[in-house]
């Protein structure tokens, strides 16, 4: 087969109008500008970024990592207040032994909590715009143009790819960007046609929507996210994030069903921290999408290419930073090497590849970290260890660090590994679990930091 | 809306960083306008306005760890850091990401151009002035 790449005047369409497909678009068409090349980007997406609830949202849990957001920050792409609903500048690790508060340095809002559409269902006024929207709106900027409609068919066709949707004549492209996630039927789209592409391995989470008012979100969650180390089986991961008036209750793990989300949302631990009077059993809006937790078999083929989660993704974390990375790299691919499956296989699937091979150390993470939340002993000398890390000034703060980028995503499992092999870790670690099984002798007393002051009114409005 | 205002805010005055702090980061400036300025023999000369988008500190990631300038805001500001070692990071995976430093810098080359032709004219128009005028006063002598 003759090269294939992209000249100009080329057409591109991307389906889905996710971060990942705006994210390509985006700098698809800025990568095009630095060369020269003219092209023509249309981005199908059918949902309407302004309506609240299912119609409008994309269903995750609205965390913009703090690497993603220096990143965007360094491309020169703000996220700017009207889009996040809440700066988030430290973290609360609760468990039955008690809570420790992990502040950033400098005190700095590095980590955005956004919603992906305007808001939960039954919003009354939208204060904030669209995470989604905000992203599709730049990728217009470059020239990108949205079609408001659902792709109802995709065939081969001789100079390209066919595009089809109801009520419109297909349409010719060279080139297909496929972003539409992996809560789609849209996928199916794709059996009829000879792709070596297999889609990911997926689960399912669990997200519910609190609405606090924008007042009691500050006054009880803060600028915090909150995250609960707790035993309760099949449960890897349970956090509430503090957005504009709601806050979002996530879940990870094996087999969410109501029975584990029921003795999580009725622990003491969630229950002392939100509002007395609020109903934990339900909430304003409610989700169980699915999340990839292993990457897709070849990803792209001849003009083209799976980004973002129908690709690859991070394990349970930063999935917008996978779709960025993911997107980026793929555009470069079709900008710069050309867009056959082997430019792809060359040129886009290493990206995926590191992505995976750092999800690998990631379940060793994961599982440890299951194994820690199954004795009360190890549990308390986590926070032993992180509250007394907390207290120094100097020194190293190695099980914060763990815990802050473990938690937030801001950094590949591979720097967390590297971080929990050290002997220096080890050998404090041991002292806490040493220390916690004498004081679990002893007797528990409820541990807490001495910052860990996450409910007094005035460390919530530090709008600073 | 403030609840949402990433990285951190200045009022009017206050300082960013300061000349021979030691740095590990760079500076993206969100909202607003910040002032650098080279502090000498207790004196202070402003040298650049910075305003949204712009970087401030690059010098300090490929030189040195030191800021070699202060750095104030002027009016209210906010600004995000991005650590050297993340962006260092990323830079090795993906080089495109240095694309816009690379422009920033590369803007503030042709600006120092501009400035030291004008500075260059200046020098050479005030020497033939002073030239003119030696030749005036000896003819008069």
């Amino acid at each position: 087969m003759s090269h294939l790449e992209l000249t100009d005047g080329a057409r591109i369409a991307v389906i889905g109008g996710g971060p990942a497909g705006s994210f390509f678009s985006y700098f698809l068409l800025e990568m095009a500008g630095r060369v020269g090349l003219e092209l023509q980007v249309d981005i199908y997406e059918p949902r309407d970024f302004t309506i609240p609830g299912p119609p409008g949202c994309n269903m995750c849990g609205g965390i913009v990592s703090e690497s993603l957001v220096q990143m965007l920050a360094a491309e020169g792409i703000f996220l700017p207040p009207t889009v996040v609903q809440r700066g988030i500048s430290a973290y609360v690790m609760h468990s039955d032994a008690g809570s420790v508060r992990i502040d950033t340095p400098m005190e700095e809002k590095r980590i955005g909590a956004v919603y992906r559409g305007p808001g939960p269902r039954g919003l009354k006024e939208a204060r904030w715009d669209s995470f989604d929207g905000h992203l599709l709106s730049l990728a217009q900027e470059k020239g990108a143009h949205v079609i408001h409609s659902r792709v109802s068919q995709v065939s081969d066709h001789a100079s390209g790819v066919a595009v089809g949707t109801r009520g419109r004549s297909l349409q010719v492209y060279e080139l297909l960007a496929v972003t539409t996630g992996i809560n789609t039927a849209a996928l199916k789209l794709f059996d009829g046609m000879d792709l070596a592409y297999k889609p990911p391995r997926t689960t399912k989470t669990f997200i519910r929507e609190y609405h606090l008012g924008a007042q009691d979100v500050s006054r009880y969650l803060g600028n915090a996210m909150h995250v609960f180390l707790l035993n309760i089986p099949r449960l890897e991961f349970a956090a509430i994030i503090p957005k504009g008036d709601y806050a979002s209750l996530i879940l990870l793990g094996d087999e969410i069903n109501d029975e584990l989300i029921d003795s999580l949302v009725e622990s003491p631990e969630i229950r002392q921290l939100m509002p007395a009077d609020l109903q934990l059993n339900e909430g304003a809006c409610q989700c169980r999408p699915r999340i990839n937790v292993r990457g897709a078999v070849q990803p792209f083929d001849d003009r083209i290419v799976f980004i973002g989660d129908c690709g690859a993704t991070r394990l349970y974390k930063d999935g917008i930073g996978a779709a960025y990375r993911t997107a980026k790299s793929a555009a470069a691919a079709a900008i710069f090497q050309g867009i056959s499956a082997e430019d792809f296989r060359r040129h886009y699937l290493p990206a995926c590849r590191a992505i995976e091979g750092d999800n690998a150390l990631g379940k060793v993470i994961f599982w440890v970290t299951r194994q820690i939340q199954k004795h009360r002993f190890t549990r308390r000398a986590v926070l032993r260890m992180v509250a007394a890390e907390q207290r120094r000034d100097i020194g190293g703060r190695w099980m914060s660090t763990v815990l802050w980028d473990m938690f937030t995503g801001s950094a590949p499992y591979r720097e967390i590994f590297q971080r929990t092999v050290h002997p220096a870790f080890w050998t404090r670690f041991l002292w806490d679990n040493i220390a916690s099984i004498v004081e679990q002798i002893a007797g528990f007393r409820r541990l807490r930091s001495p910052d860990a002051d996450w409910k007094l009114p005035h460390t919530m409005d530090d709008s600073r | 809306m403030e609840t949402g205002a990433l990285g951190r805010p200045y009022e009017d005055g206050d300082l960013i960083f300061r000349q021979g702090e030691q740095t590990d980061r760079l500076y993206v400036i969100q909202e607003g306008k910040v002032e650098v300025y080279l502090e000498e023999e207790g004196k202070e000369i402003s040298l650049t306005l910075y305003r949204e988008g712009d970087f401030l500190g690059e010098l300090a990631l490929f030189f040195k760890e030191v800021h070699s300038t202060s750095a104030r805001s002027l009016g209210d500001s906010r600004v995000l850091t991005v650590d050297k070692k993340n962006f260092m990071r990323r830079i090795q995976e993906d080089p495109t990401i240095a694309f816009r430093l690379v422009q920033n810098l590369t803007h503030r080359v042709k600006e120092l151009s501009e400035e030291i032709s004008v500075l260059n004219r200046t020098v050479q128009e005030c020497l033939e002035e002073q030239l003119r005028l030696q030749e005036l006063k000896g003819k008069e002598t």
